[in-house]
């Protein structure tokens, strides 16, 4: 039986790829940054998962408005990395695990949740920048990846609640697979950030800090936050953080925090990130 | 399409709803075509004559000639899209978000190694009005 064991949330800021791949990963500015990953480097190389889950999503690289959709699983042998108008990130080719994301795409969809089936896809930096910071620079990813892309670009993306919902039919389907393996659930993208407009430049470490509070403490309460309440107090792209839930909602409900780690600012963005082990 | 949002009362923040999706479709597949670096090239070589490739209103053409970052988001771009005319530019995400609030490069990085800015006062239209 496979198992899902824990799961990681971190900020994928392009940036913070941009850095690692430029050689800059030593420089005052990034060196807190990476230093916070540091622990979840070992703690990942000592789980060893065979498959992990990595909810993100795509910012208009592998989809355009053309075809917008909610929940897409990524199904195919393996993703390139996308290019993203300046070339690709130097990093592997991402492998991925077409037995278990079709058994998890079939189970979801019995279970009520209508899922996009890709068989090619580019994945961009929302992706690779979570497996660069957990797995830093190999010649290639030591597990297999099941890419779970989520709509935020287009208002309204899913709600908490949907998300949290989501991966509790995700960790039934991985439940129910029919090999022995380990797998570990992302859940990627925030903090607090907003991009755009007159009030961009947006951190709300407040906010941020309580909802990495309540990812152990109330998730229940993370799932009922209105997406008007991400967009007021966490920025308009703060609103990612909705695939937080995904990955909550995979785990038990009771769950340790291993290792977190906060840091302003990585170019426009808090970057937040957690582990939290099943209990 | 034209009721009123409860998100609209946020300040200097435009919502990609559906309404905003409709009006900047033509501008923000534009901005799609910069992924390839042929159509880079067109671009950079006569703006204006790539740009007519494109069903976009003369409104939205024109923000895009002018690097009107904010007037684009108005007229229905997304700043994920908006953000490859930037990278075809040669800039970063963070010179368009400075430029977007207006202020210069060097302040707005301060700014963000300072903590951001705050919500304090820029949760609604009526703290921006009245501050």
């Amino acid at each position: 039986m496979a198992k899902i064991v824990a799961g990681v949330a971190t900020s994928h800021v392009p940036a913070i790829g941009a850095a690692l791949d430029n050689g800059k990963a030593g420089e005052p500015y990034w060196q807190p940054v990476f230093k916070g990953y540091e622990e979840s480097k070992r703690w990942i190389a000592e789980q060893k998962p065979d498959v992990v889950i990595l909810v993100y999503n795509d910012h208009a690289s592998a989809f355009s408005l053309e075809i917008i959709p909610t929940f897409a699983i990524g199904c195919a042998d393996s993703f390139e990395p996308a290019d993203e108008g300046w070339g690709p990130r130097p990093v592997p080719v991402v492998q991925g695990h077409p037995d278990l994301a079709w058994h998890i795409a079939q189970s979801a969809i019995l279970d009520e949740f209508d899922m996009t089936i890709i068989n090619q896809m580019p994945v961009d930096h929302g992706l690779t920048v979570p497996l660069s910071l957990m797995f830093g620079q190999p010649d290639a990813w030591p597990c297999k990846v099941i890419p779970l892309a989520v709509n935020v670009v287009q208002y309204p993306p899913p709600t908490g609640n949907r998300c949290f919902n989501l991966g509790r039919a995700i960790r039934k389907a991985v439940e129910s697979f029919d090999q022995d393996l380990k797998v570990v659930i992302f859940g990627t993208g925030g903090m607090s950030h907003q991009l755009q407009g007159p009030r961009a430049g947006l951190i709300n470490r407040e906010f941020d800090t309580a909802f990495l509070d309540n990812l152990t403490k109330d998730p229940q309460a993370l799932a009922r936050m209105p997406h008007l309440e991400y967009l007021r107090e966490a920025g308009s792209e703060g609103i990612e953080m909705v695939m937080w839930l995904v990955m909550r909602g995979a785990l038990n409900e009771a769950v340790e925090e291993i290792h977190r780690f906060y840091h302003v600012p990585a170019s426009n963005t808090a970057v937040g990130h957690i582990i939290l082990e099943n209990r | 399409m034209t009721d009123a949002k409860p998100y609209d009362d946020i300040p200097g923040t435009t919502v990609f709803d559906a309404g905003r999706s409709r009006q900047g479709y033509h501008l923000n597949m534009f901005c799609m075509s910069l992924m390839k670096a042929e159509n880079r090239e067109a671009f950079r070589a006569d703006e204006r004559a790539y740009l007519e490739r494109f069903p976009m209103t003369p409104d939205q053409r024109q923000t895009v000639l002018d690097r009107d970052w904010n007037g684009m988001l108005q007229l229905g771009g997304n700043i994920y899209y908006t953000s490859k005319i930037a990278a075809c530019d040669g800039l970063s995400f963070q010179q368009i978000a400075a430029k977007m609030t207006g202020s210069t490069q060097a302040d707005y990085a301060q700014m963000m190694l300072n903590g951001g800015r705050p919500v304090t006062g820029n949760r609604s239209k009526a703290e921006w009005n009245h501050g």
